[in-house]
């Protein structure tokens, strides 16, 4: 079973379909109580940093989080729950501390003089490079796949080891990360149609070996 | 043009490259989908019934349609109702961005649509009327989320006037100015509707895309117009739009998603393609 962690984000709804979609038995939690007999743990994320890490300290998730991951548990973060694994956010007036999981600050995106009207927020769907780390993460699916994307930040990795997939947007950012018992995506996977649901599919089945 | 900006017809570009986007939208009235020819009006018989709206969805979704729009034209509490319904049964069933506009008023609405399965949320005349709905909303769910649709009438030589109601109510408020003051409070994209052009098939108004496009930082959407596919490259190439939104060439079957994607693919410009499901 999959444990979902429910803090609020919008996009809830549409992972746990996506992820019913993709094969996997999952359910809402929204305490570390309820995480009981979960196997993996997933966190969704929409909107701020800041929010996102305030409503997961309210609800006591932050520590379950850092805990789950520490014991070498399968976790995926999806969005601003990729971003939060960072130290922190420059993300206007942020002041909220990220989980310290990765190395790395969480940036915005620039204008740069190739692209000097690049438009901020980053909408639609973007190619993402497979790199080897991503292996296990992007099984079947072919490289250069276009994932959805909705974003004005995303986090640089200190290690460049960690880096599953590259994308272009202005510059080159780490779209998705993938360290042992850790996937995390920039992209939405349970809005990236087939592809998407491949890597929620191979995410079940990480968590089902493991 | 074409090949000055996209230099690499027929090739793929070196470096991944964000697409541009090909949206379908559904104008939905008591839960089925209708289509007006310029801004026809509901109560007057001007639209035409093409079908269930989960349906269709599911339909372009198979196609490769990149992001799906909602319009409630019937913009009441029943039609809200009724959307919910339609967005959190199309949710079910298409894991695709889906926007959802008309009739929403509050913070409170937006969320509902959310929570239904909706990513994206359109404000029009809720916006004019009460701008400051643009920056609550960015606030609470943020800028990605709000997008606000502008209905752009020409109103003489390089001016083009904002109309409300579904391009039944005057505004007074130039459209390019009110783009870039949206895009201030908080809109994370703009929909650009020509009124003019809605439901002719004879093209985007080129020249209001571009100049919405060239004043605001964020992603704009033309709308209003397409009958060629022709239309659909000139208003991403020299529209500079970053994504098309169409009705009627899809509803009545004159073209697929994925034969717009062809047609755009061989212009040389970067879409997503994906092979048939």
């Amino acid at each position: 079973m999959l444990a979902l962690l429910d803090y609020g984000s919008g996009n809830i709804r549409s992972v746990e379909k996506a992820l019913h979609a993709a094969g996997a038995d999952v359910r809402r939690v929204a305490s570390p109580a309820d995480i009981g007999a979960a196997r993996g743990l997933v966190l969704p994320g929409v909107g701020a940093f800041d929010d996102c890490l305030q409503a997961l300290q309210r609800q006591a998730l932050a520590g379950a989080v850092q805990d789950w991951i520490s014991a070498g548990r399968p976790f995926l973060g999806i969005c601003v729950g990729y971003q939060a694994l960072f130290d922190r956010s420059e993300e206007f007036n942020s002041c909220a501390l990220g989980l310290g999981v990765f190395h790395g600050p969480v940036i915005r995106f620039q204008p740069t003089a190739a692209e000097p009207h690049l438009k901020i927020p980053q909408i639609g769907w973007n190619e993402v490079e497979i790199t080897p780390a991503g292996a296990p993460m992007f099984a079947g699916i072919p490289d250069r796949s276009h994932f959805y994307f909705v974003h004005s930040f995303f986090p640089k990795p200190q290690e460049d080891s960690i880096v599953a997939g590259r994308t272009e947007y202005g510059a080159p950012f780490a779209a998705a990360v993938c360290r042992d018992n850790i996937w995390a995506t920039q992209f939405h996977p349970e809005k990236s149609q087939r592809v998407g649901l491949q890597l929620l599919r191979n995410f079940s089945e990480f968590v089902r070996r493991n | 043009m074409a090949g000055f900006l996209f230099p690499a017809s027929g090739f793929r570009p070196l470096l991944p490259v964000l697409a541009r986007r090909v949206i379908p939208c559904l104008d939905v009235h008591d839960g089925q989908v209708t289509r007006g020819v310029q801004f026809g009006r509901a109560e007057s018989g001007g639209l035409r019934n093409v079908g269930d709206p989960v349906e269709l969805a599911v339909r372009y979704n198979n196609q490769g349609a990149d992001e799906m729009v909602f319009f409630d034209i019937t913009a009441s509490s029943q039609g809200r109702a009724s959307m919910v319904d339609v967005i959190e049964r199309t949710a079910d069933r298409c894991f695709m961005p889906l926007t959802v506009g008309g009739g929403i008023r509050s913070v409170d609405d937006m969320g509902l649509m959310l929570r239904a399965g909706a990513d994206k949320i359109s404000l029009n005349s809720a916006a004019l009327a009460r701008p400051e709905l643009i920056r609550e909303g960015a606030a609470k769910y943020g800028s990605q989320c709000i997008v606000v649709s502008i209905d752009a009438r020409r109103a003489g030589p390089g001016r083009w006037e904002v109309f409300a109601k579904g391009g039944r109510e005057s505004t007074g408020l130039e459209a390019v100015e009110w783009a870039v003051r949206v895009v201030g409070l908080g809109a994370g994209e703009v929909v650009l509707n020509s009124i003019d052009a809605d439901g002719t098939r004879d093209g985007f108004d080129l020249e209001i895309t571009r100049r919405v496009s060239e004043s605001v930082g964020v992603p704009v959407v033309a709308s209003g117009g397409a009958g060629r596919l022709e239309h659909l490259a000139e208003v991403l190439v020299a529209g500079r739009a970053d994504a098309v939104l169409a009705a009627s060439i899809f509803h009545f079957g004159d073209f697929t998603v994925s034969d717009v994607k062809e047609f755009l693919a061989g212009r040389g410009i970067p879409v997503r393609r994906t092979p048939p499901i």
